[in-house]
């Protein structure tokens, strides 16, 4: 390793831009002409649209035009599709309710958008808003799923009878009902993976400008994915074909999922901008993200486990609500089902597992995909359920889990799911130790002595990341392959260009990616640039999400980068007059290996482009690509154990200590993994003591603003205390399983675990505000 | 935000006849309510009168027993001020844990007091030490001032000028954060005055906002001590309910930060 190699500490090249403001997002850019949209938003949960008289806005100051829902239909701008098709367990395809870019006829959440202004300013935009009228027919509203799916509650969509999307099932219902019948002990537990809302820093923003004579779009939009954008946006929306759609997703203020997907918004932007022949911009307040930004999680759970007289787990049956609200979401299907019930063997040996999943509509923003996507779920469910058994088999939860650990590997699981690798031991070994694990129940002691409640919660995570093997989700209903594709340009002078499909938004590939380059190739990472976010310098490419980038979309630039070495050593080796299997990289030169002859990486490039003296029958240049497809997930794990008190006057939660102790097999920069974890850390810290997006009854959001919803912030959460156990990952060259979601999967449990420990009551939901512990306690 | 005209007035006077002449005014102090407000097209004032620029309006003055914060001075600047931190130590507090740096950089107890949220810090300290609104026009008691959510005694166009605290013998406060927004989700003042009275108010608790709590003032009365407040029952009749606190929850709260203010009083 270099000083700038793989496992290298390099400071992120990226942040000089975005410490001091120079970074370029959406709404930094201006084009020449540029209107301004401004959309109308229903404030109703459920309500007919009668009428828009738009009439006395189309009379003010500034204004271009006033379109509307109807218009965009009668325009033929497709609706928005679900990519992931389910099958329920009679058979029948997922049900899908039609959702328009803007509605024509019916709105279904409180905020989806009827109508947009667009004119000469934002201000105006807005102004002229308040003047169109839009008349509404109030329609009876159901936010809960469980009153959504009651006989006689309100019906979302013509096509989906009950509110039922799906009734989905997995693993083997009759193995699983006789384990539970030999059963020595059953374990059981309700739970509700609360709602959040995703709260990236920078809103979503869109700019649409089309080229009449070209006949040309150009999207400048907050995107974690621009080729999927512009592949659903033309295959599907009837934008534009690809080649007349290029999308641009320069600097994206951080999306944890949110930004996967292609909103209405963009596609109305491109749409009016054709209609109004000028370049349309929308940047999102935070209102609106709250409102529109697909949410995340909102499941509630009823599952039971089966013991033998020794404590291993025989059985595990899971039933689960999942809201999905209003509309399908690009990706929803699959959050619930393939991306959660096939991670309910969490880190156990259990022989027999079914898990059935009731997808549900609701008046309420839609649901999607956010950091974890299903992991989260599955793993707080798996990890509550061990802490109960520990509690009720009387037996410590650490060596409960310890004895049900999976300790071969490879390992098949009922759900799908083949372990690759993984040393769980290690990982509860390192976290017991690093808190002292032994110490707590003196510790324990002495804050009763004090007047404190003190508990210790421990969560063993396991997640399927570096998504994903193409033919195994496409067997399993995906409409998309999920490799990741490359190229490397090495120019003239010997600097090299990286051209990825992965999108960085604050993940910092513009530093890690250098950092293989570096390590090959043994020159600084000043000279090599990456480039990304843009579908007109950049190969087709599948995006960032799901903890993929650096297990994916880094072994895409690997093979980019054998094939340019292996090229660049043929050239070394005319030029040296030796033999292309005597030549090594060593410090941006081409050696001879065992002589003093070498030619440094400048002039193999040159030599390339010049061609005045290449091996015969060589093309010139020196510009690889590769697409990569992963041959299965990758399966990062943990242990995270968190201490704390519970201040028994009023319910507020303090750490003590939360160590985590992770296996993400390679680290290409261990300084930004940690900041990773450290923000995946403090969003499950977050779910579990005060995220929550509300809904009333009628499906009036309750916390649509910082004011109402709490996020975590420094002083909420303690300092980390962070360690890896290492097993490198079997299934790419680097080894890398992923370290993106981990923080937020596995965080939530250890702190509900540690939360119940120190009140000594079992039942809390999160979020686990200072409110729901006190009346805890206080129960009867 | 809506069109409006702004204005920096440089003196009381010229502020209050800017207020005058124009058709629907409003003074803008710290901004910290009334920026955002505006922002959401929730006010629409004709006109901005900024009171940052005036002199007479910034300080604090300790003489003898009386403490006075000139309406315009900010948090920061009373959370740092020698003679709040020797006279009055429970405001300095009061003032450390209310918002965050930036609120405390720009927000004035002025336009705290002026606003009147249920939730704000500031109400339940001039209750609780019995303090004086000083306005362009006259005095007005604290218990005159706070007159039920976001509405207090002030006139249209009045300013307020200063707020003069009786020095007291012994004062705490303690607050239980709402765990978004950061206000008050119940704060508790304690105050025993030089005479000996004993004065307790609770701010974020109330449906009608800032309030004096008897019950509690009477066990202090008898015995200024945590301990004290132990056998009193507080009700949850008119107390706030929402997301973050049931009624329930305020009640205890009320009990738990006074005993925990008794405590930091000394
Ligand atoms: C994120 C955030 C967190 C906050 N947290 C807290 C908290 O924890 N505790 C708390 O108490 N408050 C909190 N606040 C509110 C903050 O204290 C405001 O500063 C305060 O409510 C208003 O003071 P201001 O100086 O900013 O007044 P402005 O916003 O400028 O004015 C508010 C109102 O008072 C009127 N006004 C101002 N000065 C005068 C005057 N001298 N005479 C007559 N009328 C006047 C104005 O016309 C306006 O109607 C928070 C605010 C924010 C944005």
């Amino acid at each position: 390793m270099g000083v700038e190699g793989i496992g290298a500490r390099v400071v992120r090249k990226e942040d000089k831009r975005f410490i001091t403001g120079k970074g370029r997002y959406v709404d930094d850019i201006k084009l020449t002409g540029m209107t301004y949209a401004h959309f109308i938003r229903s404030p109703h949960a459920h309500a007919k649209v009668r009428k828009i008289d738009s009439s006395a806005a189309l009379k003010m100051p500034g204004v271009v035009a006033v379109l509307t829902g109807q218009q965009i239909v009668d325009d033929k701008v497709g609706n928005l599709i679900c990519g992931w098709a389910i099958t329920s367990k009679d058979g029948s395809p997922m049900k899908m309710g039609a959702w328009p870019a803007m509605a024509p006829e019916t709105v279904r959440f409180v905020g989806q958008a009827v109508a947009v202004v667009i004119a000469e300013s934002k201000n105006l935009a807005r102004d002229a808003a308040e003047a169109v009228v839009v008349d509404y027919e109030e329609l009876p509203a159901v936010a809960d799923v469980h009153a959504a799916i009651k006989s006689g509650a309100p019906q979302l969509h013509p096509e989906a009878p009950g509110n039922q999307v799906y009734d989905w099932v997995i693993g083997d219902e009759g193995a699983v009902n006789a384990a539970f019948a030999k059963a020595a002990n059953v374990v059981k537990l309700d739970v509700t993976n609360n709602r959040l809302a995703p709260n990236a820093m920078e809103p979503r923003a869109a700019i649409a400008d089309y080229d009449a004579a070209e006949e040309h779009f150009t999207l400048y939009t907050t995107s974690q994915n621009p080729h999927v954008a512009r592949l659903v946006l033309s295959a599907f929306y009837n934008i534009a074909p690809e080649h007349k759609l290029r999308v641009i997703a320069p600097d994206v203020g951080g999306g944890f999922g949110s930004k996967i997907f292609i909103y209405p918004e963009e596609m109305v932007a491109l749409w009016a901008s054709k209609k109004v022949g000028r370049p349309v911009k929308w940047t999102g307040d935070r209102t609106e993200a709250f409102l529109t930004d697909a949410h995340g999680r909102d499941h509630v759970t009823h599952a039971e486990m089966a013991f033998d007289a020794n404590n291993k787990i025989t059985g595990f049956k899971v039933k689960t609500y999942a809201n999905f609200g209003a509309y399908m979401s690009l990706f929803s299907s699959s959050v619930p089902t393939y991306l959660y019930a096939t991670l309910l063997s969490g880190q156990y040996n259990i022989p027999a597992i079914h898990a059935e999943v009731i997808g549900v509509y609701t008046n309420t923003t839609p649901v999607d995909a956010y950091r974890g996507a299903g992991r989260p779920e599955a793993s707080y469910l798996i990890e509550r359920l061990m802490e109960t058994a520990a509690r009720q088999l009387k037996v410590d939860p650490a060596e409960l889990r310890r004895s049900n650990f999976i300790t071969q590997f490879p390992h098949q699981t009922p759900v799908i799911m083949a372990y690759d690798t993984g040393d769980f031991n290690a990982s509860l070994d390192a976290a017991m130790k690093a808190i002292d694990y032994a110490g707590f129940p003196a510790r324990k002691a002495k804050a009763k002595a004090d007047g404190k409640l003190r508990g210790i919660g421990v969560s063993c995570y396991i997640e399927a990341c570096g998504i994903a093997p193409s033919k195994a989700v496409g067997s399993l209903g995906a409409g998309v392959g999920l490799w990741e594709s490359a190229e490397v340009r090495v120019n003239p002078v010997g600097t090299i260009e990286i051209l990825t499909g992965s999108h960085s938004h604050g993940q910092g590939h513009e530093t890690t990616f250098c950092q293989l380059v570096a390590e090959r190739l043994g020159v600084p990472i000043s000279q090599v640039s990456i480039v990304h976010g843009d579908t007109d310098k950049v190969q087709f490419g599948m995006g960032t999400y799901g903890s993929r980038s650096a297990a994916v979309g880094l072994t895409a630039i690997l093979k980019a980068m054998e094939k340019m070495e292996s090229k660049a050593k043929k050239i070394a080796a005319h030029a040296l007059e030796a033999s292309e299997a005597d030549i090594v990289i060593e410090n941006g030169e081409f050696k001879v290996t065992g002589t003093d002859k070498a030619i440094a990486l400048p002039m193999v490039a040159l030599a390339a482009y010049t061609a005045h003296n290449l091996p015969d029958g060589m093309e010139p240049g020196l510009k690889e690509s590769a697409f990569y497809d992963p041959t299965n997930f990758t399966f990062p794990a943990g242990t995270y154990i968190c201490e704390l008190e519970v201040d028994s006057g009023t319910g507020k939660t303090s750490f003590v200590n939360f160590v985590a102790a992770d296996d993400f097999g390679r680290l290409i920069n261990p300084m930004i993994v940690e900041g990773q974890v450290h923000g995946g850390l403090v969003q499950g810290i977050g779910q579990a003591l005060l995220e929550h997006a509300i809904y009333d009854a009628n499906g009036q959001p309750v916390t649509a603003s910082f004011m109402d919803y709490a996020m975590p912030r420094a002083d909420d959460v303690p300092s980390f205390n962070l360690s890896h156990t290492t097993t490198l990952c079997p299934g790419n060259p680097l080894g890398i399983k992923g370290c993106g979601e981990a923080g937020a999967i596995g965080a939530s449990a250890a702190v509900i675990n540690a939360i119940t420990d120190a009140i000594g009551k079992n039942n809390l939901e999160m979020p686990a505000t200072p409110d729901r512990v006190w009346r805890t306690i206080h129960a009867a | 935000m809506y069109q409006t005209t702004y204005h920096r007035a440089s003196s009381v006077d010229e502020a209050v006849s800017l207020f005058g002449k124009s058709s629907e005014a409003k003074f803008l102090a710290g901004g910290q309510t009334l920026l955002p407000v505006m922002k959401q097209r929730l006010a629409s004032p004709s006109d901005v009168i900024d009171l940052g620029k005036i002199k007479e309006l910034q300080g604090v003055e300790l003489s003898g027993d009386t403490l006075t914060i000139k309406a315009a001075t900010t948090y920061y600047d009373i959370m740092t001020n020698a003679d709040v931190k020797k006279a009055i130590p429970a405001i300095a507090h009061l003032t450390s844990v209310l918002g965050d740096p930036a609120v405390r950089y720009r927000g004035t107890i002025g336009g705290s007091i002026a606003n009147n949220d249920p939730a704000a810090d500031f109400p339940a300290a001039l209750l609780a030490l019995g303090a004086t609104v000083k306005t362009n026009k006259r005095s007005i008691a604290a218990e005159d001032f706070f007159q039920g959510l976001f509405t207090t005694a002030l006139e249209d166009g009045e300013l307020i000028t200063a707020v003069s605290f009786p020095v007291p013998a012994k004062a705490g406060y303690e607050k239980m954060r709402h765990p978004a927004s950061r206000f008050a989700l119940t704060g508790v003042f304690v105050a025993q005055t030089k005479s000996g009275e004993v004065r307790v108010a609770a701010t974020g608790a109330s449906q009608s906002g800032v309030m004096r709590v008897p019950v509690i003032e009477a066990a202090l009365k008898a015995n200024w001590s945590p301990a004290a407040v132990d056998g009193v029952s507080i009700s949850a009749n008119g107390l706030l309910a929402d997301i973050h606190g049931t009624a329930e929850y305020r009640a205890n709260l009320i009990k738990v930060m006074a005993q925990r203010a008794v405590s930091a009083a000394g």
